[in-house]
């Protein structure tokens, strides 16, 4: 399990450029850092009259990995999406880069956009494109690089997700595991400074699960990258997090260093990472009577 | 009728109405979103100019060469068909040659647009509807929207306008075959001389009629694709909503392509 780690260490001491980057990290972790890159101040959104997130306060700092975890249903995939500019917020305001994103019209947000990338739950590769085209996409539509440049940094972007090889093929021809890494290929094609990751583990079996939570955490520290992670595995979570928010029922429950959620006293936490069946956040999501209802009545 | 009914009747029609001009609406703004990055395209006002005219190609290949046969095949059976009709009714007047008159004139008019545009639905109309609609359910269009790429700039563009360049010169083309089809079996089986059937058909066939039927034809092509990249961007509710986006677009595009027929009809028939 920690193998990984030692990996990407030992990697790292061998780019020659560790103590820059775990200086990095070190000076901008929770709140050591003196502006937040991503800062959302009491946000709420409301679909259909239901009101699915409220008064979410959290700031995220330069260069750390930042997991949101949450049962299913909770809300963190619509916060992610929030956070990305996908949806607006019906209350409160969310900051990337220092800029309020609420206010944005759809240009400055895509100039903004160009600084972030997303790896969706189900690798979200363009079908119609080869494995290489989907890479090679962000490059072609905003940088004026030409086609043999763009072609040598589409296999640099394939070798750091170990599919070098796989260029030619379709999205069709991949397994699920490697397209959610070709995803990561091409959410890293502009080398963002923020990488947001949907449900990353979801899905696959857990000797690709680890492959993945190796490549978050080799990306954070290779290249000194801001990471938010939406998931709801805590295996992974607590492998890579350093900053973890648990949401609950449309709100965040408790935020902490990995040690702090683990010695939680909250009831909903402790199950949530316990894995017990019933508790706080109940089994049976049904409000009328079970008895009652077999009956008829 | 009871008051209630008769305020949920009233109500009911008035959110139809409104759902039919939002709809309407929605098509303009892709339209008009559509013409301005095909614009842009066109004068080089983008730095993304080559990989747009790249996907322009793909679709009007899709389109409009590979709908070639099934066209050609419709349009020389209809051809054939119509040959027959109109020999039934006019050999009793003794006005048999007059079959390449009306055999063309209806054809150019009137059958090659509107059957041109009508297998063109079911053919790219759906699958336009159904790609998009996949991709808005496997998070592509999203992925697409957080990269900073315009859907439409990158979907819908290329997809209108290949619409609207291919069923305009398939529908010249299909002129052509459906004639030919009415030809064949004149001269085949009805007995009339392949050198008269031309004359007649070159006679009585006007400029107007074909700048009639190709104006259609631009107005068919329009729709076809706005109906279906609209279908296709409302997609919701995974595989069964992509079904019904599929069958709303085919629906909706010929009740789209007969009305706006009408409408056309009527002004040249008012005009010219």
């Amino acid at each position: 399990m920690t193998e990984p780690v030692e990996e990407t260490a030992a990697t790292t001491d061998a780019t020659g450029s560790a103590p820059e980057v775990e200086a990095t990290v070190a000076t901008t972790t929770a709140d050591a850092g003196p502006e937040p890159i991503i800062r959302v101040e009491d946000i709420g959104i409301d679909f259909q009259g239901r009101t699915v997130l409220d008064k979410i306060h959290m700031n995220i700092y330069h260069g750390e990995t930042a997991v949101i975890m949450g049962g299913s249903g909770c809300g963190k995939s619509t916060l992610l999406r929030l956070i990305v500019g996908a949806y607006r917020p019906s209350r409160g305001r969310i900051l990337l880069f220092n800029e309020d994103i609420t206010d944005l019209d759809d240009k400055e947000m895509d100039r903004l956009r160009l600084r972030f990338g997303i790896l969706f739950q189900s690798g979200a590769l363009y079908n119609s494109m080869t494995v290489g085209e989907n890479v090679a996409l962000p490059m072609r539509e905003h940088t004026d690089l030409a086609d043999d440049i763009i072609e040598i940094m589409v296999k640099m972007k394939l070798e750091l997700v170990g599919l070098r090889d796989f260029g030619d093929l379709m999205p069709a021809q991949i397994s699920g595991g490697m397209k959610k890494r070709v995803g990561l290929a091409r959410a890293i094609a502009l080398d963002p400074e923020i990488i947001f990751y949907d449900e990353p583990s979801a899905g696959l079996d857990p000797i690709v699960a680890g492959v993945v939570d190796m490549l978050i955490m080799d990306l954070s520290k290779k290249l000194g990258v801001t990471s938010v992670v939406v998931t709801h595995d805590m295996h992974s979570a607590f492998k890579i997090a350093d900053r973890m928010f648990m949401l609950y029922q449309g709100n965040v429950i408790a935020e902490g260093t990995p040690d702090e959620i683990r010695n939680s006293t909250d009831p909903a936490v402790q199950q949530f990472i316990t894995g017990a069946p019933d508790g706080p956040i109940p089994l049976r999501m049904s409000k009328t009577d079970f008895a009652k209802d077999l009956m008829g009545e | 009728m009871s008051e209630n009914r008769m305020t949920a009747f009233v109500a009911g029609v008035g959110a139809r109405g409104k759902g039919f001009l939002l709809y309407v609406g929605g098509m303009g703004c892709l339209l008009k979103e559509s013409l301005y990055h095909f614009f842009r395209m066109v004068f080089r006002l983008e730095s993304t100019s080559g990989s747009g005219s790249r996907n322009l190609f793909t679709q009007m290949v899709r389109v409009g060469v590979r709908s070639l046969p099934i066209v050609f095949l419709v349009l020389f059976f209809v051809g054939m068909i119509l040959a027959f009709q109109m020999a039934y009714v006019l050999r009793d007047w003794g006005a048999l040659d007059l079959v390449a008159a009306t055999v063309g004139v209806s054809m150019v008019r009137e059958l090659g647009p509107l059957l041109t545009a009508i297998v063109l639905t079911g053919f790219a109309g759906a699958s336009i509807a159904a790609e998009i609609g996949t991709m808005v359910v496997g998070e592509e269009i999203l992925a697409l929207e957080t990269s900073a790429l315009n859907p439409v700039r990158f979907l819908v563009m290329p997809r209108v306008i290949a619409c609207i360049v291919m069923v305009f010169c398939l529908t010249m083309l299909a002129n052509i075959v459906g004639i030919l089809g009415g030809f064949t079996i004149s001269v085949t089986v009805l007995g009339l001389n392949p050198e008269s059937y031309y004359k007649t058909t070159v006679d009585y066939l006007k400029m107007q009629d074909l700048i009639t039927g190709l104006i259609k034809s631009i107005g068919f092509g329009g729709l076809i694709a706005l109906i279906a990249c609209q279908e296709g961007l409302r997609v919701s509710g995974g595989a069964e909503g992509v079904g019904k986006a599929t069958t709303r677009s085919v629906v909706y595009g010929i009740v789209a392509i007969i009305t706006t027929d009408l409408f056309f009809s009527w002004i040249f028939f008012k005009v010219l």
